[in-house]
This record gives C-alpha cells, sequence and structure tokens, in this order.
C-alpha cells in the first residue's frame, strides 16, 4: 500500500538534476578503460603543473616572498578552487559550439533553468584525477609550513576552498555569459577563466601592481590561494593587499557569484532577443 | 479556451555587420495575429524564410518579440517559460531533444524526471507511447545510432511523454521515407482527435501537402512575415485557383490535345512530352473531375497510364501572395 501511495507522489524539485547528473556519470564510467585513462591524463596535467612549481624552486629559494612549500600551498589552493569549479561550471565554455548547433533552444523547452542545465549536463568526472592529486599537495604542504594553528586558520582552509571554488565558477558563467553576446569571443574568455586560475597558482607578490589590482578587484583570484596562504602563515600582503583580505573568500565568492547570475540572465535574455 | 493567443506579433532582426553602421532592419513576423482553440489542428504554412519558426520560438519561450503579445496556454511564455515548457510539446525536425549518446529509454526517463511525472504515471504514459509509436525494438539503442524514421518517433513519445496540451511540431515528416510519414501521420491524427476523448491541440510547420491534407483542419499560411490566410484548406485552394496537375501517357503519339479539352471549364493543356506520347494538364479542384478529362482525351486516343500532382504548397502560398500583393 505504502509502495503504491509513493508511486502517485510528484516527485521532489531536485529530482530532475539528480536524474541529469545520474546520466552523465552512467555515460562517462561506461567505457571504463578510456574513463582510467582520462583519469591518468588528468593527473599527469596536474603533475606538469607540479613541475613547474618545482623546476622554479630548483634553481630559487624563494619567489615572491613564499618558499617551495608555502607556494605549494597556494598552488594547491588555488589549483583545487580552480578544479572544483571546472568540474562543475567548465562546460559553459562550450557555448558557442551550443549556440551554433541550436541546443540552447532545447534547454529553453525544459523546465528548468537553462545554466543548471549547462552544468549538470556536461560533468566532467575526469577532473576528479587532477583534485585527488592537489589533495595531497595541499596536506603535504600544510605539513611542511610553520603555522600557527588556531580554530579560525582550521576553519579557513575549507571555506577558502569553497569560497575559492565560488569566485572561479563566477568567472567561468561571467565568461560563458559574455560568450552569447560575442560568438567568437572564446579565446578572450578563456583568457580570463584559465588565466586567472593560473596567475592565482603563484604568489601574488610577483605580479605587477595593476596585474595584481586586477586580479583582486575584478577577476578575485589572489583570494583563492595567495591572500589565505598569508593569512594562515601570519605574513604581511604587498603594498595595497593587506593579508587580513584572505579572510574574505567566501564572502567574495558569494558577492562574485551573484554578480555572475545577473550578468547570466542578460546573457540569456540577449539570446533570446535574437542576438546570437 | 484558447491554447494560443497571437495579437500584432511583431519580430525583427537586425542583420549586416556589427559597428559599420550599416546595419538593416528585417521583419520576419509582421503584426500577425490569430487564436488558436483547443482541440484544433493547425497547418502553419509558408515558404522558408517565410517567418514559421521564428512564431514558434516565441510560442515557446525561445525568443522575445520585438512588439506585439503572446499567450501559450495562458501565460507570456518569456517569463513563465519554466511553466509553459510544462505545458507544451515540442518536436523539431532537424534538432534533437533527446540524450545523443544515452539509448532511446534512457532519454525518456530523464525527460520523466525533469517533468516531475509520478512514477505510476510516468511509466503508464511511456508504456502507451512506446507501444503506440512502435518504439520497443531500439529503445535499447543509442539515439545517434537510430535511422531518422525511429529517431522521430523517439523524439515523438519525448514531446508527448508529460502529455502536454499544445503539441507543436516544426517540420515534423522531413526526410522521412513514405512508410514513415504515414505511420507519424496516423499517430498524431490520433492524438488530436483524441483516442480517449480529449483532443491535443497542434500546430505543425511543413512543406509536405499530404500532412496539411491529412493532419491540418485549418491552416494558417504566412509570407514575408505576414498573415495571408487563415481557413481550411479547399478554401485556400479555392481562393488562389491551385491546379492539379494531370499527367497522362498515350499509347500513340498525338501532336495536341487542346481541342479535346477546349470545351470543358476548368482544364488546361499545359505541355507535351515525348513527341506526344506524354500530355499534362492542369485542372481545377471542384470544377471539373479528373475523369472528365480522362473521357475527352479517351475520344481522340488511348490512354495508357495516368497519374496526378496535387497542388504544391509552395506553388499555392505564391499564387496567394500574387493576388493579395497590390500590383
Amino acid at each position: 500500500m505504502a509502495e503504491r501511495h509513493r508511486d502517485d507522489v510528484r516527485p521532489g524539485p531536485l529530482e530532475p538534476y539528480r536524474a541529469i547528473f545520474a546520466s552523465r556519470v552512467r555515460s562517462q564510467l561506461a567505457y571504463r578503460t578510456s574513463f582510467v585513462f582520462d583519469l591518468l591524463n588528468s593527473v599527469s596535467f596536474g603533475l606538469l603543473e607540479y613541475l613547474e612549481i618545482y623546476l622554479i624552486f630548483h634553481n630559487v629559494a624563494i619567489l615572491g616572498g613564499l618558499d617551495r612549500a608555502e607556494s605549494l600551498l597556494v598552488f594547491a589552493l588555488a589549483r583545487s578552487a580552480f578544479t572544483l569549479a571546472d568540474l562543475i561550471a567548465g562546460p559553459l565554455d562550450g557555448i558557442p559550439q551550443h549556440v551554433r548547433a541550436g541546443t540552447v533552444d532545447v534547454l529553453l523547452l525544459r523546465p528548468l533553468p537553462v545554466l543548471a542545465q549547462f552544468v549538470l549536463g556536461d560533468v566532467n568526472l575526469r577532473r576528479l584525477g587532477r583534485l585527488a592529486l592537489y589533495a595531497v599537495v595541499m596536506a603535504w604542504a600544510l605539513g611542511e609550513v610553520p603555522i600557527a594553528w588556531t580554530p579560525a586558520k582550521v576553519a579557513l582552509v575549507p571555506v577558502t576552498l569553497i569560497g575559492g571554488a565560488a569566485i572561479f565558477a563566477a568567472v567561468f558563467v561571467v565568461a560563458g555569459a559574455g560568450q552569447f553576446r560575442l560568438l567568437d569571443g572564446g579565446e578572450f574568455a578563456n583568457g580570463f577563466t584559465y588565466g586567472g586560475g593560473y596567475v592565482a597558482s603563484f604568489s601574488g607578490q610577483v605580479l605587477p601592481a595593476p596585474v595584481r589590482a586586477f586580479f583582486t578587484a575584478v577577476v578575485p583570484a589572489t583570494f583563492t590561494g595567495y591572500l589565505p596562504t598569508l593569512v594562515l602563515l601570519d605574513r604581511d600582503g604587498p603594498a595595497g593587499l593587506p593579508a587580513w583580505l584572505g579572510w574574505f573568500t567566501l564572502p567574495v565568492g558569494v558577492i562574485a557569484l551573484a554578480v555572475a547570475l545577473l550578468l547570466w540572465r542578460d546573457g540569456l535574455r540577449h539570446y533570446q532577443g535574437g542576438g546570437g | 479556451m484558447s491554447v494560443i493567443e497571437v495579437e500584432r506579433l511583431t519580430r525583427e532582426f537586425a542583420v549586416g555587420r556589427r559597428g559599420l553602421g550599416r546595419r538593416r532592419v528585417v521583419r520576419a513576423v509582421d503584426e500577425i495575429t490569430f487564436t488558436v482553440h483547443a482541440g484544433e489542428s493547425i497547418g502553419y504554412i509558408g515558404a522558408n524564410g517565410a517567418g514559421k519558426s521564428t512564431t514558434i520560438k516565441m510560442l515557446t519561450g525561445i525568443l522575445t518579440a520585438t512588439s506585439g503579445t503572446v499567450r501559450t496556454c495562458g501565460r507570456d511564455p518569456i517569463q513563465h517559460r519554466r511553466e509553459v515548457a510544462r505545458r507544451v510539446g515540442v518536436v523539431f525536425g532537424q534538432r534533437s531533444q533527446l540524450w545523443w549518446d544515452l539509448p532511446l529509454a534512457e532519454s525518456l526517463t530523464i525527460l520523466a524526471a525533469i517533468h516531475r511525472l509520478p512514477a505510476r504515471h510516468s511509466t503508464a504514459r511511456r508504456n502507451e507511447l512506446v507501444d503506440r509509436l512502435g518504439l520497443s525494438a531500439f529503445l535499447g539503442r543509442p539515439v545517434r545510432q537510430l535511422s531518422l524514421g525511429e529517431r522521430m518517433r523517439g523524439e515523438l513519445a519525448a514531446a508527448l511523454l508529460h502529455e502536454p496540451e499544445l503539441l507543436v511540431l516544426d517540420e515534423p515528416t522531413v526526410g522521412l521515407d513514405v512508410l514513415s510519414k504515414e505511420r507519424l501521420r496516423v499517430f498524431l491524427r490520433e492524438e488530436n482527435q483524441g483516442a480517449r476523448g480529449q483532443g491535443r491541440t497542434m500546430l505543425l510547420t511543413t512543406h509536405d501537402m499530404d500532412d496539411v491534407e491529412r493532419l491540418c483542419d485549418r491552416l494558417l499560411v504566412v509570407d514575408h512575415g505576414r498573415l495571408v490566410y487563415d481557413g481550411d484548406q479547399a478554401g485556400l485552394v479555392h481562393r488562389v485557383g491551385a491546379h492539379r496537375v494531370l499527367v497522362v501517357d498515350l499509347a500513340e503519339p498525338v501532336p495536341t490535345l487542346e481541342p479535346a479539352v477546349a470545351d470543358l471549364g476548368g482544364v488546361t493543356a499545359l505541355d507535351s512530352e515525348s513527341d506526344g506520347l506524354r500530355h499534362r494538364f492542369a485542372v481545377v479542384p471542384g470544377r471539373v473531375g479528373a475523369a472528365e478529362v480522362l473521357a475527352r482525351v479517351g475520344q481522340v486516343a488511348q490512354v495508357r497510364d495516368l497519374s496526378i500532382v496535387e497542388p504544391d504548397i509552395e506553388d499555392v502560398v505564391r499564387r496567394l501572395y500574387e493576388r493579395s500583393s497590390p500590383s
């Protein structure tokens, strides 16, 4: 009796997302060998990035005021946040192709927000491989660097990761929204997404002041790794970039996402306006 | 109850290069007004570029209108896009709503979840569609491996799973073979006439005159963005004087058959081929029957074969436009 009753109930509001997500997972796991190779490929890409840092510190002891372990902490925080965002919002890269193929129209015909469909419809589980690698690097770096741990600092690490992921996700969403207007702006948009992700994985002190200001105030990339690392180490920031900003990664991420969603709405309206 | 209400609907596109100040504004849809009532079956026809797809996109919330109003199922499709999506099913002949890399069955499962259909309800509806559309043989195959005919049947099941009040079809039979077309038409007729007493409102665009004849009670003809005809098919053919073409093959060549039909009203000898073995006549439906023409021809020559070409939709529309535009 109870069984039959459940079959008559309208599924909850999250059921559509669960179904789309589950189908993407199934289709990516359908070819096991291929998936394993994709994972390995993703890990080796992460290793290459690691190698870059390794080579730099093979030649210099300190870069931008940070030694190797400290730099690896910035790297691991920022890259983890970026990869989390990429895992979820990375598919927004493909908007020009979707516009050209007419798939945006199909998404508009379904009773779900278009952004959610984009995001869930192309979840890229391969990124999990790289994420695991960064977790190892982060664990190692946290053990190496001299941190005077307080409860607030302990909480700062996961909060920073979430806030950082929100910041990079916002950048992906803004870049995606922009591509409704500029279909050929893909490379330009990549400059902000992947460029921001790259810049974030180094000490902010190595950047020229205007660039640093840009990647703090406009694209808040320094909030994802560098600034929180300064907080953890009780260091001062370079001129014009006070270290206490490092406590605010999560609020900055929330604001960035809110702005991004407004711009997304505008981009989609532009598409419906026929500019595409 | 009206399912679609469109009033002075207009859509303009700016064409030309950006930023050069040379953008030209083109009216794809020009002050169209019509109302579709529940249970009607509408053929929305016109030449390529007449504004059919643009209208459909405005009805379903894909495009905003430049001016005028649209109400689909009583709602503004842009402001209430998601609610309209729950109450409308759409099939685009050219673009798939199914997941390319997944088996058809799984696409249907996801769509049931997207529309949050109760399990018992969706299972019953799905079984019914699988049965009536004959999907069971390829339900487990990835959509990309389906033939066009199979895929279109899958698309229909996808669009109808949530039992929409309105079914919108953009060129549903384009590219299908004769058998697949026939099968689709029978199914659509059933959906519209409602085997269980509840007819689904249908709006379809097509270039196929057979689709129109078999499926549509009412025609809306658009040309250059303007609505130039709203009525039934007989009225349209009557109004433009569209003709059937009668092709007669003879056993022995005859140079001309013009005198044989000269005194019959509503028929004109068009031309002859193969040194007089094949002749073509233009016949106005309703004014003269094919049998009468055949009888006249039979008096002067032995008829070996005969075929009838129905009026072409593009031709009908062109004539309509020629008549409606001031000369």
